[in-house]
């Protein structure tokens, strides 16, 4: 099951500003809508999303349910050194997620 | 105003512009005339069907390669196994669909197509009709396509459903009682409440249709459409769906496939 | 009757009735976010900082074709180094369910203060960026957005 789409450079010269995109694949299900039998269905989002780079977290967010189902992010880093960036996030039901990329900084 | 709509201010309009319409089927118009429901998109909605990593399509479109992968049914086959590549084996595939399939001497479209394989080649059970797997199956085959022209329809033996497709979209139906054609060929480029009516090209299916939040089959778009004009949709897998996918396909000829496109 | 298609600026209640699914929407929609509850969901941010217009960039779609998902880009004009940067960015809404969007963490290894995603908007309302600065200031920018609803939706 493909869970998420990562977006990061696999080279890139030291000091860089770099862009990073994920998109997860989650149905952001907001707690405000009814079921085909009238109750509401309950919410399940992806609460909180972290990326670190070598450990060291360079963004994060809170979500709430005004974010589109399949969440899409891009945000900035500078390239410092050759490593690991990880994707974390986690849901209402308390399922977490990880995806890792790796770059190579010259 | 019509009685049955009464209160209805926005489907009493949707009458009073479509009675003007002389629906003339676009069946011959030429390649230039003809422009894919991307083109009526606003810049934002084409930005993120062109970013691979912005399309929430390309989720189904990754699972839909693992799928291919995966060992399957009582044979342990998996896609793979048998066609290799898909890069290779399935370029141009998914742009010349719906095609003949002399075992049901009728057409089939590609959803059912895989699911053929599956149960005579994997001894699978088939993935039911709309499911996540079988969309992105179906999503991970277009994508081999994508780019390439339009092929559907150069099959002899596909003609009369073709033709059978056609009656179905000119013909009148619902409580409002109008036809495809109505819409999409009378009063493409008008506005219907804040939406602009698209004419109907099929080119990006499977698709990413942002009020369904998730990818979704061209059969689930015209029970939309049918939901629209009031009419009762044809239950899921039906042949009137595969004649109507066949005339449509068959004149977007030449047009590029988009799968996995984005709509609004 | 006029026989004359409207022009582009139907109203609310026609853009509501033009499908069964848009209905549905209104039936279930519960209690939602006004301009009040907009107001509290920043206080809790900004406690009694002042919030000062500027610096901020909001970047949204004037027209937006489904509020399932929209497009949100915010950029801060902040060099982003360790004397002088973005702490936190914050959106709010007004007439969703609730007033808050989202809220985002970053720091100096941004190298940028930008940051995009896509959100949803049950109607057409205002939204409001705040980013909040490693000198306790706050800067903010606000859109006014129309949401409309595509034709022929599911039942």
């Amino acid at each position: 099951m493909a869970r998420a789409l990562i977006n990061v450079p696999a080279k890139a010269k030291r000091g860089d500003i770099i862009e990073i995109k994920a998109l997860m694949s989650h149905p952001m299900e907001t707690g405000y809508r009814t079921g085909p039998d009238g109750a509401l269905v309950p919410r399940d989002i992806i609460n909180r999303f972290i990326c670190t780079y070598n450990g060291e977290e360079i963004f994060s967010a809170d979500l709430f349910p005004a974010i589109a189902a399949n969440p899409f992010f891009s945000f900035t880093t500078i390239a410092m050194e050759s490593g690991r960036i990880a994707f974390r996030w986690i849901d209402d039901r308390g399922q977490a997620h990880l995806e890792t990329a790796e770059i190579a900084v010259e | 105003m019509n009685r049955v709509l009464k209160g209805f201010a926005q489907a009493a309009w949707f009458g009073g512009a479509l009675s003007l319409a002389i629906p003339l089927a676009l069946a011959e118009s030429p390649l230039p005339e003809r422009k894919s429901g991307f083109e009526f998109m606003s810049p934002e909605s084409q930005a993120t069907q062109q970013d691979d990593f912005s399309n929430p399509g390309m989720l189904w479109v990754a699972e839909g390669e693992a799928l291919w992968n995966a060992k399957a049914g009582a044979t342990g086959r998996s896609c793979a196994g048998c066609h290799g590549d898909a890069a290779v084996s399935m370029k141009g595939v998914a742009a010349r669909y719906p095609v003949f399939f002399a075992e049901s001497g009728r057409p089939i479209d590609l959803q059912s197509r895989i699911n053929v394989c599956r149960k005579t080649n994997q001894d699978a059970t088939p993935f039911p009709l709309e499911s996540r797997e079988l969309l992105a199956l179906s999503a991970f085959l277009g994508k081999q396509s994508r780019g390439m022209p339009i092929t559907t329809g150069e099959d002899k033996r596909l003609e009369p459903f073709r033709a059978r497709g056609q009656e179905l979209y000119e013909q009148r139906q619902g409580q409002l009682n109008f036809s495809c054609a109505n819409c999409h060929d009378g009063n493409w480029g008008r506005k219907l409440a804040s939406s602009v009516i698209p004419q109907s090209h099929p080119t990006g299916y499977p698709l990413y249709r942002l009020e369904w939040q998730s990818m979704g089959s061209l059969q689930r778009r015209l029970r939309n459409c049918m939901v629209g004009v009031r009419a009762e949709p044809y239950p899921y897998g039906s042949q009137e769906y595969v004649d109507l996918e066949l005339f449509l396909m068959t004149r977007a000829r030449g047009m590029p496939l988009e799968t996995p496109a984005v709509r609004p | 009757m006029s026989r004359k298609p409207r022009p582009v600026g139907t109203s609310r209640r026609e853009i509501l009735a033009a499908g069964a699914g848009a209905l549905a929407l209104i039936v279930a929609r519960p209690a939602r976010a006004t301009p009040e509850s907009m107001a509290d969901a920043i206080k809790a941010f900004v406690g009694e900082a002042e919030v000062r217009e500027g610096r901020v960039t909001l970047e949204l779609p004037a027209l937006v074709e489904n509020g399932n998902s929209v497009p949100l880009t915010v950029k801060v004009d902040s060099p982003m180094t360790a004397q002088d940067h973005v702490k936190r960015i914050a959106v709010f809404n007004e007439r969703n369910p609730q007033p808050n969007v989202a809220l985002f963490y970053l720091n100096p290894r941004a190298g940028r203060a930008l940051v995009s995603t896509r959100i949803r908007l049950g109607d057409s309302q205002n939204i409001v960026a705040i980013a909040q600065l490693s000198d306790g200031t706050f800067w903010s920018d606000k859109a006014e957005l129309i949401v409309t609803l595509p034709a022929c939706v599911e039942s």
